[in-house]
């Protein structure tokens, strides 16, 4: 029992961390074009799933127009409030940006309950319940999918920013906005654009999650908070740590939680992220896969 | 081609670095802008390519007129659609990119493929180190090798008027004739205009067709860069060549120009 119990607990990880990792993704790509931290990368998150939630519910959409109207409206989000909110800061303190996302994060949220309530609402059934046999470990079909979906999204999110005009842009602009500008690239749309994609990878993530915990409410927020030790550990400007950082933070969580959380009375699983953050903070402060600034001999 | 008619530039509202700066750039030629520290040369690119304003700076008088059109104000994407690329000093290489990925950055604006590769294979040919390094990370490339590809990613660009801002900053004096003959190279092989910034005064004279020197945000003397370059007043007070023989100090030098030439020699000292 116990190694199918590891396994279990193993795969709860890696699931629950690859959707850490996409929302990380999202707020790591804010961070390395614009410099902003974005604390309300949370409430996208909920936003994508109250949306989809309402889509399919009250307009009752399948899922297949649901997700897409999802996306478009998340999209158009990001767009709407890097031009409405945070340009008007361009060439403001780093600390008035942040302050003014924790704003954002408040105003998100509020209008969420403000719309939908406070109270758990159950998440459509996107996928067949009876568990798949991986070996000896049942896995739900919604876990399989979410990690499938995880996976496809970030390695196209690779394939655009290596390959496309667009995403190459979005690297200037985060290597050099004074150079960027020069080369006639706009920063200004490439800001809007990285609040844009960070926006709807969230919302994807909150889908997600919804649809592997059956319900939403308004602790799906609480995946903001819990995004911060992933970048942290991964490095603020790397989107492959912020990968690594979701998956570890994601196991690691879920083991101290089986493993501990009996022998202490619980708990243990919500507090080890912030203890993993405390120990890289005064390890490692630039994470596993910070930039470390290229120095020539 | 360009011409810049008495223009002033305030940053933050509040510092007036050109004052009435007028000079003109004709098509095809390289015309060189020369002066000491602090004269307002970087400022005269960035107020021609639009990056003025990213820093807080503005044209507050005068034109700017690229083709006869006035472009003061326009957003720097504009200017580089309409022909005019800015090399900023420093060399500024993307550090994380590829030098290839970095040649890609400055043909961003262009939509003709053909164009673009065989415009590559263009700045490899004329810059032979660059290839050998194309898929490497341009952060690890030398200061040379950075000033060249800085160069290179404005040709990918294929600019009409380029505006090199102190292309020998911080290279070896060996690379940096190389570099200057380069820029000769392009002007005389692309018939690209070149507007250059460079403190060398000697270097920039001997590619340059046409050379304005600047004192205090204004232009005090120009001329044919033949004609500069043996001016014995321009020698002793820009090339540091004195044929008199003994140095004279600073102050007197700037009054002689003074009085040859008529207009207000302005260091911020004085």
């Amino acid at each position: 029992m116990d190694f199918t119990f590891l396994l279990q607990l193993l795969i709860n990880g890696l699931v629950v961390g690859s959707i850490y990792a996409l929302v990380a993704t999202g707020f790591v790509i804010i961070h390395k074009s614009t410099g902003a931290l974005n604390l309300a990368q949370g409430e996208f998150l909920m936003v994508g799933a109250y949306v989809c939630l309402y889509a399919m519910t009250t307009f009752r959409l399948p899922f297949a127009a649901a997700f897409p109207l999802t996306l478009a409206f998340t999209a158009l989000l990001g767009v709407l409030i890097e031009r409405v909110v945070l340009r008007p800061l361009l060439g403001s303190p780093v600390i008035s940006v942040i302050m003014v996302t924790l704003g954002l994060a408040g105003l998100l949220r509020s209008g969420l309950q403000f719309f939908f309530g406070t109270d758990t609402r159950a998440f459509p059934e996107l996928f067949p319940s009876a568990p798949v046999m991986l070996g000896v470990v049942p896995v739900s079909q919604g876990y399989i999918w979410s990690v499938a979906g995880v996976t496809v999204l970030l390695t196209a999110l690779g394939l655009f920013f290596r390959y496309s005009r667009a995403g190459l842009a979005l690297r200037a602009t985060a290597s050099n906005q004074q150079t960027a500008l020069s080369m006639g690239i706009s920063v200004k749309r490439m800001f809007a654009l990285s609040w844009c994609i960070a926006a709807v990878v969230s919302a994807i993530g909150g889908v997600l999650l919804g649809a592997i915990r059956g319900g939403i409410d308004m602790s799906l927020g609480h995946m903001g908070l819990k995004v911060l030790p992933v970048v942290i550990l991964g490095g603020l400007d790397s989107v492959p740590g912020a990968i690594v950082g979701g998956l570890f933070i994601g196991v690691v969580e879920n083991l101290t939680g089986g493993y501990l959380d009996p022998l202490l009375g619980g708990g243990v699983k919500e507090v080890v992220p912030y203890i993993v953050l405390v120990l890289i903070l005064m390890v490692r402060p630039s994470g596993l896969f910070g930039r470390k600034k290229v120095d020539r001999v | 081609m360009l011409k810049l008619d008495g223009i002033e530039v305030v940053y933050g509202g509040a510092v007036l670095v050109l004052r009435g700066l007028s000079i003109e750039v004709p098509e095809g030629r390289i015309v060189a802008l020369l002066g000491a520290n602090g004269a307002g040369k970087s400022t005269t690119l960035k107020s021609v390519s639009g990056l003025l304003a990213s820093e807080g700076g503005k044209v507050t008088r005068g034109s700017i007129r690229f083709d006869g059109k006035e472009i003061a104000g326009c957003a720097p994407e504009e200017l580089v659609s309409r022909g005019i690329f800015h090399v900023m000093e420093g060399r500024r290489v993307f550090e994380d990119l590829s030098v290839e990925e970095n040649l890609a950055c400055g043909g961003y604006r262009r939509t003709d493929r053909s164009g673009m590769r065989a415009d590559l294979e263009m700045v490899y040919d004329f810059f032979p180190r660059l290839r050998e390094r194309r898929r490497q990370q341009a952060g690890y490339l030398s200061g040379g090798e950075q000033q060249m590809l800085a160069i290179g990613r404005g040709l990918m660009a294929a600019p009409r008027l380029m505006l090199l801002d102190e292309p020998s900053l911080g290279i070896a004096p060996l690379l940096v004739q190389e570099i200057f003959r380069l820029i000769e190279r392009i002007n005389r092989e692309r018939g690209t205009t070149i507007l250059l910034v460079e403190q060398n005064a000697n270097i920039a004279l001997g590619i340059a067709h046409h050379a304005f020197l600047m004192e205090g945000g204004r232009a005090v003397l120009d001329g044919p860069a033949e004609s500069l370059r043996s001016s014995d007043e321009v020698r002793q007070f820009y090339l540091g060549f004195s044929d008199h023989g003994g140095k004279k100090n600073y102050r007197e030098m700037k009054a002689e120009i003074r009085r040859t030439h008529g207009g207000e020699v302005n260091d911020g000292i004085a």
